[in-house]
């Protein structure tokens, strides 16, 4: 029963927790409670991959009802490969939670803080999973409205302008997809992703599907924060408790990339968008601008959570630049970027968390000489900073290897140099942490701090362990990133 | 609709701009019923008219009714505004006409249902079928946004045990000596239950179900409120009933999925409930519109009563609610 009902339990084990949670009560119980629930979810993940790895795309009918007439939640490559990232995240960031949580969080709102957590969880993994473009919305209601009461608990004032600001954004980013969604149904009928690929060729041509496009486009734009619709996210990076910020920089982003893939290349598979009507080049060029204002922008800032969320931009610039090429490389580029950039952003702001524990301020201030007083958070910040620029042996060079790799392939040769010249600039934003850490002294007044408890620094070393493995053996990784790109432009299925 | 939305747009009086946006629904509720959707123009009504305008107004308790003035009209705001409206009326141009019936929407899915929901599912209000069943687990995500809503409402304004002793003073504050309100929320508030429960258990014949029943439910009860003060209402339904309702609530609408998959079933697919098809798909609606019920009227007085009690007069700095430990 269980095997046969996996693809539901991936979602549904984390959505029927929090009511759990709610009903709990205890801040202990919840975390041990949401933390057994989570490392399930990631099980179950690597199950359905190794599945579709094994035997194709899973299609699994909800209440018994055939698509397009029921909702199919169906698992292919590319969606069992965002499960797998959303859920090792997740699963991951709850053992970093425990100190973290407790330190940041009233102690009565903690089991309401794990409830939206799994909320979140089980709304994103339910976008990566669905085949159903009305279902898609409603998890991805689920996992913003969560995620706008998770910014909204950090002990900042600011959190609370932060996450309004985010929840009026998100609302016309979500409306606007709605919207979309609404007026394809008007021109074919149906609902369901698969169905859509087939009927959308015949009526393409129509002004209501070019609109419907549009509002697909701009409104997922919102959502995953692509250059110039970016302004959201910095602030609600800076402001969140530090477990939601690693949580979201590395998934929630990631989950809206994936629904602009799943839009351009399987929803509009038949039609041609990325050449025809330009989408290709407009996303380049806003993947460009991205790489170079956002990092310029991180440079300069004194908040180290709002200068890794700035890098965030930027890095969701190489993966639109990537899918943007429309080519299987530079599809392959983004889609695995997609992973290695999770792996390395959250190492990143786990070290983030780390720091506010100890040492109480992100401030680039903070940081003088914690080098020798914090050595393996400040480590681990090195290794994932030098994945973030793309150095050789980590995720982050894999990444930008294949982007280089796609521009060359379409005779691009400037966007190459871009790649690099954007790279040299991370060099900048890194370097000014590190140089802080190790090569200033603390200040005279700076209290005895200790390193983080160690549940924090596991849950960040798996991520930087990951983000050098990967780098060093990126074979599964790439396997999967090449077959999606493979499926989603080649077999079309 | 228009004139009430440009109102609304102009009018600096926030009070006045609820009461509109309260007309405006109801307006939209009248729209919908002469296109032929009676379920959506009942939700309007129920939720946009009732209780969104109430959950406003306890805001505006909370906040000014006045709207900081602000010279001059933002002019990208406005031009965005401009260009999404012409993007959208770009989009009539290849429109099917409306009541086309060779319409895609009328060609495609929705003909299957029309055909064979009545002996697939076997209960007449067809929409409740696609609501409840063919896109049952919709309608699940529907119910836990709401219960998101409520416990992210909880998280973000919930109150602790140390200012539940105000509440009194709060119902002391209210309308209690109004004879005149008082005596006619006492007869209208029966009715309404009643109805509620009629909605409730009716959906599968005519209009309603469980988000509409839910909502007239909660209106009651903050009805009740409004007159009696909050803290007497708390004493009829404790806060903690409605926060575990609204946990409840879904828990027993994914229960009937779970029990679906133990019964050798996919999840939610009600005809595995019981020996005939169609009537595990009645024992299954029902049970899971039950919970679509509990779920939403929980968290409309679970999102009223914490607006209630952050009524200025009872504010306190967090900082002094700290050391309670509400477990």
């Amino acid at each position: 029963m269980i095997a046969a009902n996996l693809p539901i339990l991936q979602v549904i084990a984390p959505l029927l927790s929090a009511p759990l949670c709610v009903l709990l009560r205890r801040p202990g119980a919840a975390w041990a409670f949401a933390l057994a629930v989570t490392w399930a979810s990631f099980a179950i993940a690597l199950t359905l991959l190794s599945q579709v790895l094994e035997s194709g795309p899973i299609s699994y009918e909800i209440g018994g009802w055939a698509a397009p007439f029921g909702i199919e939640y169906r698992v292919d490559m590319i969606s069992a490969f965002v499960l797998v990232i959303v859920s090792a995240i997740g699963s991951a960031i709850m053992l970093f939670a425990r100190h973290s949580v407790a330190s940041e969080i009233r102690r009565e709102r903690i089991y309401l803080f794990y409830a939206m957590y799994l909320l979140c969880l089980s709304g994103l993994l339910g976008i990566a999973i669905t085949g159903d473009t009305f279902n898609l919305f409603v998890f991805l209601e689920i996992s913003s409205l969560s995620s706008y009461v998770l910014i909204s608990l950090g002990q900042d004032k600011r959190a609370l302008t932060a996450a309004f600001r985010y929840l009026v954004m998100g609302a016309i980013g979500a409306t606007f997809y709605i919207i979309g969604v609404g007026l394809m149904y008007m021109m074919t009928g149906t609902l369901n992703i698969a169905d859509l690929a087939v009927r959308l060729p015949a009526v393409a041509s129509t002004t209501t599907i070019l609109a419907a496009l549009a509002f697909l486009t701009v409104g997922i734009s919102l959502k995953l924060a692509l250059f110039p619709l970016h302004a959201w996210l910095p602030g609600a990076y800076a402001y969140a408790p530090s477990m939601v910020t690693a949580f979201m920089a590395a998934t929630a982003t990631k989950v809206a990339v994936y629904i602009l893939i799943r839009i351009l290349f399987t929803i509009f598979g038949g039609v041609d968008v990325m050449a025809g009507m330009h989408v290709g080049v407009i996303l380049t060029g806003l993947a460009v601008i991205a790489m170079f204002a956002a990092s310029t922008t991180a440079i300069f800032q004194p908040n180290l959570k709002r200068m890794l969320a700035y890098s965030s931009v930027a890095q969701i610039g190489y993966i639109i630049l990537g899918i943007s090429f429309a080519s299987e490389t530079g599809l392959a580029g983004g889609i695995i970027h997609l992973f290695n950039h999770a792996v390395t952003k959250s190492a990143l702001f786990m070290v983030m968390g780390c720091v506010v524990l100890r040492v109480g301020s992100v401030n680039i201030r903070a940081f003088d000489g914690l080098g020798a007083r914090m050595p393996l958070t400040m480590a681990a910040f090195v290794i994932a900073g030098l994945s973030l620029i793309g150095i050789p042996l980590t995720v982050g060079f894999i990444s930008k290897w294949y982007l280089i790799l796609a521009a060359l392939e379409k005779g691009w040769w400037p966007i190459a140099v871009v790649v690099v010249l954007s790279s040299l600039l991370a060099v900048i934003y890194v370097w000014r942490v590190v140089e802080a850490a190790y090569f200033r002294p603390a200040a005279a007044d700076a209290p005895e701090i200790s390193e983080a408890p160690a549940s924090m620094l596991i849950a960040l070393w798996l991520m930087t362990g990951a983000s050098v493995y990967f780098g060093v053996d990126a074979t599964r990784t790439l396997d999967v990133a090449l077959g999606a790109a493979k499926l989603l432009l080649v077999d079309r299925i | 609709m228009a004139v009430t939305a440009l109102t609304m747009a102009h009018l600096r009086n926030l009070f006045g701009v609820v009461m509109l946006s309260g007309v405006f629904s109801l307006q939209a509720a009248a729209l919908y019923v002469a296109l032929d959707a009676v379920d959506v123009a009942f939700t309007e009504a129920a939720v946009g008219a009732g209780i969104s305008t109430l959950l406003m107004l306890s805001a505006l308790a909370i906040t000014s009714s006045m709207e900081k003035s602000r010279k001059g009209v933002s002019k990208g705001p406005l031009a965005l505004a401009v260009l999404t409206g012409v993007l959208l009326i770009y989009a009539t141009f290849d429109m099917p006409v409306y009541g086309d019936p060779n319409a895609p929407i009328h060609q495609h899915v929705a003909l299957h249902y029309i055909k064979n929901s009545g002996q697939e599912i076997g209960i007449p209000n067809i929409v409740t079928s696609v609501l409840a069943s063919y896109r049952g687990y919709d309608t699940l995500g529907e119910v836990t946004v709401i219960f998101t809503a409520a416990a992210g409402v909880l998280a973000v304004i919930g109150r602790n045990r140390r200012s539940r002793g105000k509440d009194k003073k709060n119902g002391e504050k209210s309308m209690k000596f109004k004879s005149v309100l008082r005596v006619t929320s006492k007869l209208l508030i029966p009715p309404i239950l009643l109805f509620a429960l009629y909605v409730q258990f009716h959906g599968d014949y005519g209009p309603g179900g469980g988000f509409q029943a839910g909502v007239i439910f909660a209106s009651a009860m903050i009805l009740y409120a409004l007159i009696f003060g909050v803290g007497n209402a708390r004493q009829a339904i404790p806060a903690w009933v409605t926060r575990s309702g609204i946990a409840l609530g879904v828990l027993l609408y994914a229960g009937v999925g779970i029990a679906s998959m133990l019964m050798g079933g996919s999840f939610l697919n009600y005809s595995v409930l019981a020996s005939e098809p169609t009537l595990g798909q009645l024992i299954g609606i029902n049970l899971i519109e039950l919970g679509v019920g509990v779920t939403v009227a929980s968290a409309m007085v679970t999102i009223y009563y914490n607006f209630a009690a952050k009524a200025p007069e009872e504010w306190t700095p967090e900082e002094e609610e700290e050391s309670e430990g509400d477990l």
